[in-house]
């Protein structure tokens, strides 16, 4: 059990042309399940080795607990690592491949290690293949098998890059909420590396997501599902992604063009869509924008799909509708903009037909259009 | 279908192109020794291990056969001492000049080595060397170096690195996940490089005759003895030669065939 504290960590590959992880501060709690979310080629893996030690960094110290392990080799690290494509050692039995660490320590009996085996096993439902070698097992059972081999030994820190992307989708979501329930009833620091948002959102206690070899955005996930620090992250966390709809803040309420120093009226700035004069009331916060165009950031969820014209709804033309069972996702062209919105089961309309989308109005980020960052305040 | 049919014609016309001579000498070499002058041949002749003992039992063929051996063995051992760490590196690490140097070990091949026999023997007679297994030994492992640089680079890029780092993770050095992962993976593989480089030892003739005179290993004194031999005596020698090594390159061929590969 112990933090990590991630400092000014930087890593270029190709003698510096390459900067895959870009001065990175990070710090995980004891016992947090922390994940890494990103596209590929963020950096995220490169991250990881690095505090796996597979890989050296350039600059920057990492801390586990109270040591400095910056320039330890992995065996001195106290940590194990779950890896993609689960890395169990074909010549050795599953057994084997459990107590390898234990082994390797060499400070437990014969006895000891057979319990820590069985225990581990137990804990992934792989009691009856001790006996099996890896090619005798399938890609789920020899995931397990990586997982059991990393808990035998206790680590203070388990790393795990994208341990389940190459499982199918129904044992990915079994292994997921076992995985979930596992390490926090062991209590085990986790770094979950991940480019797959839901299990992110599933698993984390907190995330960050990096792009470009940089974190753009770290909390719990909710939080950064609900306020996106930029379009990027609102863009990549989310089925479907945020929509982000160009606004201009005025105080116009009626139709027709806008003055650009149009004052914002004392009754709360307004976000106008496009030249009809659409609108939708916006926080009080952003009278500092008014007369400026802004980025709306609505989450599919977050809006009303409306049949007739409505105060503070946004007209628009249903392109697709698309039942996803629990849900039915329904694209709708306002403007030029496509926007997904997720409504009740069994909400049907014909393409081209028209629609007022409403979102609810404390649901609404702002963004800046040329930076793509959230605004708060002016 | 008919692509199939054409394929293995193809093939059947090539093997019977390689293996007929092979069953030419093996019935030569274990018939009495009388049928090898007997025209027309008998195509399934009685056998008898007339002509091979006959051979075995000549003057100085023990010898050579020992001295071919430990030859063999020398090559072996120092070519997989050097090769597969050059090879592990080829696998393993990318690091400036990677290409380059694959191609320049491929490329010592295509040297003509009789153009060496000379400055060969030259150096063998200064360093004291000349007609000892040693000199026979060292010119050997040169040519066979290439080889088992390349196919234990083949084999041992076959070994995810994964596993490797797995097991520096879990608990072991460098050298020790190269110990008790990757080789027990790959041993079949670098056993089949060894193999590779003791048969092609087994085989040479040309640097073995250049480097002996008194000490020469079998190829180079089957070479010597050729024209002042009988049938019987060249066809026992032939076979010993070839076939041992036709057998193995047979239960080696995949792990040749992947050297070409590329990563």
């Amino acid at each position: 059990m112990a933090d990590i504290v991630i400092r000014a960590v930087r890593k270029t590959f190709d003698r510096g042309r390459v900067t895959a992880v870009d001065s990175v501060d990070l710090t995980v709690a004891d016992g947090e399940l922390f994940v890494l979310l990103g596209p590929s080629g963020c950096g995220k893996t490169t991250l990881l080795r690095m505090i796996a030690g597979l890989e050296a960094a350039d600059r920057g110290t990492i801390m586990i607990g109270d040591r400095e392990v910056t320039t330890l080799p992995p065996r001195k690290r106290d940590l194990a690592m779950v890896f993609q494509n689960y890395a169990v050692f074909p010549h050795l039995t599953v057994e084997q491949n459990i107590a390898f660490g234990l082994r390797m320590k060499g400070d437990a009996g014969a006895t000891e290690i057979k319990e820590k085996v069985r225990q581990a096993a137990e804990l992934v439902d792989l009691g009856g293949l001790l006996g099996r070698r890896p090619a005798q097992l399938s890609g789920g059972q020899q995931q397990r098998v990586a997982v059991a081999r990393a808990l035998a030994v206790s680590p203070a820190v388990l790393l795990m890059d994208e341990p389940l992307s190459n499982l199918d989708a129904l044992l990915r979501l079994k292994f997921r909420s076992d995985l979930k329930r596992i390490v926090h009833e062991l209590g085990t620091t986790v770094i979950y590396v991940t480019h797959d948002q839901v299990e992110a959102l599933s698993l984390a206690d907190r995330m960050a997501v990096m792009r470009e070899g940089r974190i753009v955005q770290a909390g719990p996930p909710l939080e950064v599902y609900d306020h996106p620090a930029s379009t990027f992250v609102g863009g990549f966390l989310g089925s479907p992604p945020m929509n982000f709809l160009p606004v201009a803040i005025d105080g116009a309420v009626s139709p027709g063009p806008r003055s650009p120093d149009a004052a914002c009226p004392d009754d709360g700035p307004r976000a106008m869509v496009g030249p009809r004069g659409d609108s939708f009331p916006a926080p009080e916060a952003m009278r500092g924008w008014c007369g400026r165009e802004l980025l709306a950031g609505i989450r599919g969820e977050n809006m009303d799909v409306l049949s007739e014209r409505a105060p503070g709804a946004v007209a628009g033309k249903v392109l697709v509708v698309e039942p996803l069972g629990a849900q039915t996702l329904v694209t709708v062209a306002s403007e030029d903009t496509e926007v997904k919105v997720l409504t009740a089961p069994g909400y049907t309309a014909p393409p081209g037909r028209d629609v007022w989308l409403r979102p609810a109005p404390d649901k609404v980020r702002w963004y800046d259009p040329d930076s793509g960052a959230e605004l708060t305040s002016p | 279908m008919r692509r199939a049919v054409l394929r293995y014609t193809g093939a059947a016309l090539l093997a019977a192109w390689v293996l007929f001579p092979m069953y030419l000498l093996t019935i030569g070499a274990f018939s009495v020794q009388s049928a090898i002058y007997h025209y027309p041949r008998d195509i399934l002749p009685s056998l008898s291990w007339g002509t091979m003992r006959f051979f075995l039992d000549s003057q100085g063929v023990p010898t050579a056969l020992g001295r071919s051996v430990i030859v063999a063995a020398i090559t072996a051992a120092a070519s997989a001492a050097l090769g597969i760490p050059a090879g592990y590196a080829l696998a393993r690490y990318r690091f400036r000049g990677r290409d380059a140097y694959r191609v320049t070990i491929v490329s010592t091949r295509a040297f003509p080595v009789v153009v060496l026999s000379i400055p060969l023997a030259v150096f063998a007679l200064q360093w004291g060397s000349y007609d000892t297994v040693w000199a026979v030994a060292f010119m050997h492992t040169a040519l066979t170096l290439p080889f088992v640089v390349l196919i234990s680079s083949s084999v041992l890029t076959a070994v995810p690195a994964d596993l490797e780092e797995a097991a520096q993770v879990f608990g072991c050095s460098r050298p020790a996940a190269f110990a008790r992962v990757t080789l027990p993976l790959a041993i079949p593989g670098l056993a089949a490089a060894g193999g590779f480089a003791l048969l092609m030892s087994y085989n040479e003739v040309f640097a073995a005759s250049v480097l002996t005179l008194e000490r020469p290993t079998l190829p180079a004194f089957v070479l010597n003895a050729l024209t002042s031999s009988p049938e019987p005596y060249k066809y026992a020698a032939a076979w010993l030669l070839m076939v041992p090594t036709f057998v193995f390159i047979f239960f080696i061929r995949r792990y040749i065939l992947g050297v070409g590969r590329a990563r």
